[in-house]
């Protein structure tokens, strides 16, 4: 089978790799890029756990293929970061101990940053529908929800 | 060096605070190693051949297809993995499961697997494996396969714990009696009694990290295997004796894990990932898929529960009994003897009796879930509990409270109390605003108790003090939820420094003595307690260098707040030494210094959690939304109070899903037939509202700082909390959990019927 060469932008950076038709962004990342931050919960778009950014939209990395990343940008929670400046979101899960095992909050954090990005000042209950793709099977998601109030209000530049 | 583990009241400066972990930044960056996160040089792809089938012969097995397929690397079946168990029957129970032998037992077994160049190949070796199958009948409920003409799963199994031994072999492996008192005389005092069987299903941890490991064995007999585990000292010794390798020569290191709730701590792939390499001669990563993490990993038991309840009309308990079945996969475990002895031990009982029965089907061999066994058996007793208030026409929470374990009561399961947290729970629940809240139409409100023993045993640690005077403290059980934080709180408290001038890692099995799992809540509790010794024994040998240093008598030395000083008034005043002057001697004082501590942990302190649960339930639908939850537990001494909130959320969770949504289906051809998140529904963060939790101290008297076991506690009042709710609000008492919107429906059609 013949490989696809694929030109694309990751965390700001111009990136190209070959991978199969049938190879997913999930594999691709993970296997041929070294981008291990992207985890893999299913395989089949139900836990969130691989949640990248694709064009401003938060994506199941498991579900699209790697090819449909030609000429798209790409964010991976390698990229969160500011060097070595984390972002309000990071800082906040840390803060509120929103994290247990941990598995799960590369791609919560993807998510709610794409949440943010479209709306800054979102309610309780839209954060916990925006974020009902994701699954968290340690924290009951109470310190999730409080983390990501306590990062808007951040970076809304109000006292949290 | 004794140690002593007595509880002393002290002001604690850095334990009970809420520091950053250690662990953040990696888990927040996407730079912490899970299990599939690590790869090895000329690493090959591993994948499993599963049985379709719930029970079948195999009748014939043909490889050589698969082997000869470009970029197969190995191909290995049990043969590969010879039965080195001599006779142990726990240990071949494993080996069985790891790699089917004779016959497969359950959807999903594993029969063969694959090592390849890469995953492509692997998968298509698999199709290239010929198995010829001879379906046998099986059977996938509990009661079913009590039944007198059950299809049998195994031949040579006999009921144990009966008298006479029977002579025919059954699905019933075990028959397990706790209480005491004379059950018969308490009915018959009783002004009213209340009876009623239950149900609960099949349900799986869900941790989102599927099982994975890398192993790779050398040419010259050594071995490494890096996985996510519970417990790689454990994992160790069962894949040596499996591979019959020496313990010495291989070595384990725990990756983070992506959760476990229990369901890591049993080996499934790892002897598999071993035996591969072992026959390609190269490092070999297997990781599951969720469909094989469901077909072939975790899960509980499913149960059924009878129930018995009699009391005065004054709300004294006069007896109680249950018996337990508990289904346990195509291997016994000892699930319904944990179900029996958890099963009242909240209550102060004169005369109390409970059963269980341990059954053999053709289901995935059960693993611990978080109090594994005890929140089935509090989801029915609780319930009767609730039914037995409405009867008596008392609150449901004082009736609690008349009958409520103390200090000094014998319990259901034996042991004598000391000071335990019910009473203070149910207490702080009755005085609790969530209590009185109004509630609105189609709402409900349940409450309902739980208990865990929580574990000690084997424990080993190692504490370094650095030549700048920070601490590097090594631990040997796996943090699966924050222990490196509280751990280093304790080392920080003990030693009198800055909680961030210690940094704890998880040492691997080459690096530390044994340790045992993680599991039974015992992590911090355990790791607290060899954390606590370690670092009094480096302060006994810092109180040595002080004495070399100022040349006195090393007895006129004492430790505090962090300072070695001279005693008394007769040394002048000698100005005390830190931690850090110390160490920046030490090379001139006799060299490193270190305290190291091996010890069992005795004294667990059991633990026990009230919680209270609103629910609201659409009577078009069914279905089932909470609307308030609070979650009341003693947590001894909360060490981290953020993760001990952390913890009684997370089991809360868990414990609602498992009430209303999560179970196994299976098919009438005994094939699972919900094994993804999609079908298999756990709860998500719209499911639920923000999560309550007051953490009750009530000292365990067996640990320096009163620590108990926090982890599991949390789920066992779930699923009867709900349950009560969701009866409260319908009117009807729902005896069968998940209470998934069809079975309200059904339940609500039956009661207008
Ligand atoms: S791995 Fe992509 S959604 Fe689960
Ligand atoms: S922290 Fe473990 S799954 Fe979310």
């Amino acid at each position: 089978m013949s490989s696809i060469a694929v030109s694309t932008t990751i965390n700001g950076d111009d990136v190209e790799y070959l991978c199969q038709a049938d190879e997913t962004l999930l594999d691709v990342l993970r296997n041929r890029l070294g981008l291990m931050g992207s985890k893999e919960g299913c395989g089949t778009g139900d836990c969130g756990a691989c949640s990248t950014i694709m064009d401003g939209r938060v994506v199941c990395s498991c579900l699209v293929l790697g090819a449909e990343a030609q000429g798209r940008s790409i964010e991976t929670i390698e990229g969160m970061a500011n060097g070595s400046e984390l972002h309000p979101l990071q800082t906040k899960f840390i803060e509120h101990a929103a994290l247990q095992c941990g598995i799960c909050t590369p791609g919560f954090l993807m998510a709610a940053k794409a949440l943010l990005d479209v709306n800054p000042e979102p309610t309780e209950e839209e954060i916990r529908f925006w974020l009902a793709g994701n699954l968290c099977r340690c924290t009951g998601y109470d310190k999730i929800v409080r983390a990501v109030q306590a990062a808007a209000a951040e970076m809304r530049g109000e006292a949290a | 060096m004794s140690f002593d583990a007595a509880y002393q009241s002290q002001k604690l400066k850095s334990v009970g605070t809420r520091p950053l972990r250690p662990d953040g930044v990696d888990k927040v960056t996407g730079r912490a190693r899970y299990g599939a996160d690590f790869n090895m040089p000329g690493q090959l792809v591993a994948r499993v051949l599963r049985s379709p089938h719930a029970h079948a012969r195999i009748v014939r097995m043909d490889t050589g297809a698969a082997e000869a397929l470009k970029g197969v690397k190995a191909v290995v079946t049990a043969a590969d993995l010879p039965d080195l168990t001599n006779g142990d029957a726990e240990l071949f129970a494993v080996l069985d499961n790891c790699m089917a032998r004779t016959k497969a037992l359950y959807d999903g077994h594993a029969v063969a697997a694959v090592a390849a160049i890469d995953e492509r190949t692997a998968k298509q070796a698999l199709k290239l494996i010929e198995v010829e199958y001879e379906i046998l009948p099986h059977v996938v409920d509990v009661d079913a396969a009590m039944v007198a003409d059950a299809p049998i799963l195994n031949d040579e199994l006999f009921t144990g714990g009966v008298d006479p031994k029977p002579d025919t072999p059954s699905n019933v492996a075990n028959r397990a009696e706790f209480g005491h008192g004379d059950v018969d005389a308490g009915f018959a005092e009783a002004d009213f009694i209340v009876e009623r069987s239950y149900k609960t299903e099949q349900t799986h941890q869900g941790y989102i990290e599927p099982h994975a490991c890398v192993a790779s064995c050398n040419p010259d007999g050594t071995a490494e295997l890096w996985v996510c585990t519970q417990g790689h000292f454990v994992f160790r010794q069962n894949c040596a004796d499996l591979l019959g390798l020496e313990v010495s020569k291989l070595r384990v290191t725990s990756s983070e894990i992506g959760g476990g709730f229990g369901g890591k701590t049993h080996v499934w792939a790892e002897p598999v990932a071993l035996a591969l390499s072992r026959k390609a001669g190269r490092p070999v990563k297997l990781v599951m898929s969720r469909d094989e993490v469901f077909r072939a990993s975790g899960p509980t038991s499913a149960t059924s529960i009878d129930v018995k309840i009699g009391a005065k009309a004054d709300g004294k308990i006069t007896a109680a009994m249950a018996t337990l079945r508990y289904s346990s996969g195509p291997y016994p475990g000892m699930w319904a003897e944990l179900g029996a002895m958890t099963s009242f031990a909240c209550y102060d009982l004169e005369n109390v009796k409970t059963v269980g029965f341990e059954v053999i089907v053709n289901r995935p061999k059960v693993a611990a879930y978080r109090a594994p066994s005890a929140p089935m058996a509090a989801f029915a007793v609780e319930s009767a509990i609730d039914e037995l208030a409405q009867k008596l026409g008392v609150n449901a929470v004082e009736l609690r409270i008349k009958n409520a374990a103390r200090e000094g009561t014998k319990s259901s399961y034996g042991p004598v109390y000391g000071p335990i947290g019910i009473g203070p729970t149910l207490e702080a629940a009755q005085s609790h605003p969530h209590m009185s809240a109004p509630l609105g139409k189609n709402q409900g409100r349940g409450m309902a108790c739980g208990f865990w023993f929580n574990f000690g045993g084997q424990t080993c640690s190692d504490l370094n003090v650095n030549a700048d005077g920070t601490v590097a403290l090594a631990v040997g059980t796996v943090d699966v939820g924050g222990s490196r934080a509280s751990l280093s709180l304790i080392a920080a408290e003990e030693l009198g420094i800055d909680y961030k001038d210690v940094k704890a890692v998880v040492a691997d099995t080459a690096t530390l003595g044994y340790n045992d799992m993680t599991d039974g809540s015992r992590g911090t509790f355990s790791s607290s307690m060899a954390t606590i010794s370690a670092a009094r024994n480096a302060i006994a040998i810092m109180r040595a260098r002080a004495a070399l240093t100022w040349d006195i008598p090393v007895e006129d030395v004492y430790w505090e707040d962090g300072h070695a000083k001279a005693a008394g008034t007769k040394y002048g005043n000698l100005s005390p030494l830190s931690v850090r002057d110390i160490a920046a001697e030490s090379g001139n004082t006799g060299g490193p210094i270190a305290g190291h501590s091996e010890l069992v942990a005795d004294g667990a302190g059991v633990s026990f959690a009230t919680h209270i649960c609103d629910v609201e339930v659409d009577p078009e639908t069914g279905a089932t939304s909470i609307i308030r939850y609070t979650v009341i537990q003693d947590a001894g001494k909360a060490v981290h109070p953020s993760y001990v909130e952390g913890q009684y959320q997370g089991g809360a969770a868990q414990g609602i899903g498992w009430a209303l949504n999560e179970e196994y289906i299976y098919g009438a051809d005994g094939r699972l037939q919900n094994s993804g998140f999609l079908d298999y529904r756990i709860p998500v963060c719209s499911d639920l509202p923000m999560i309550d939790t007051q953490i009750l101290e009530i000292p365990n008297p067996n640990h320096p700082y009163g620590v108990r076991g926090v982890g599991e506690t949390s789920i066992v009042p779930p699923l009867a909390a709900t349950a009560n709710a969701v009866s409260n609000a319908v009117g009807v008492r729902m005896s069968h959990i998940p209470m998934s919107p069809p079975r309200i429906l059904a339940a609500l059609n039956a009661e207008r019927d």
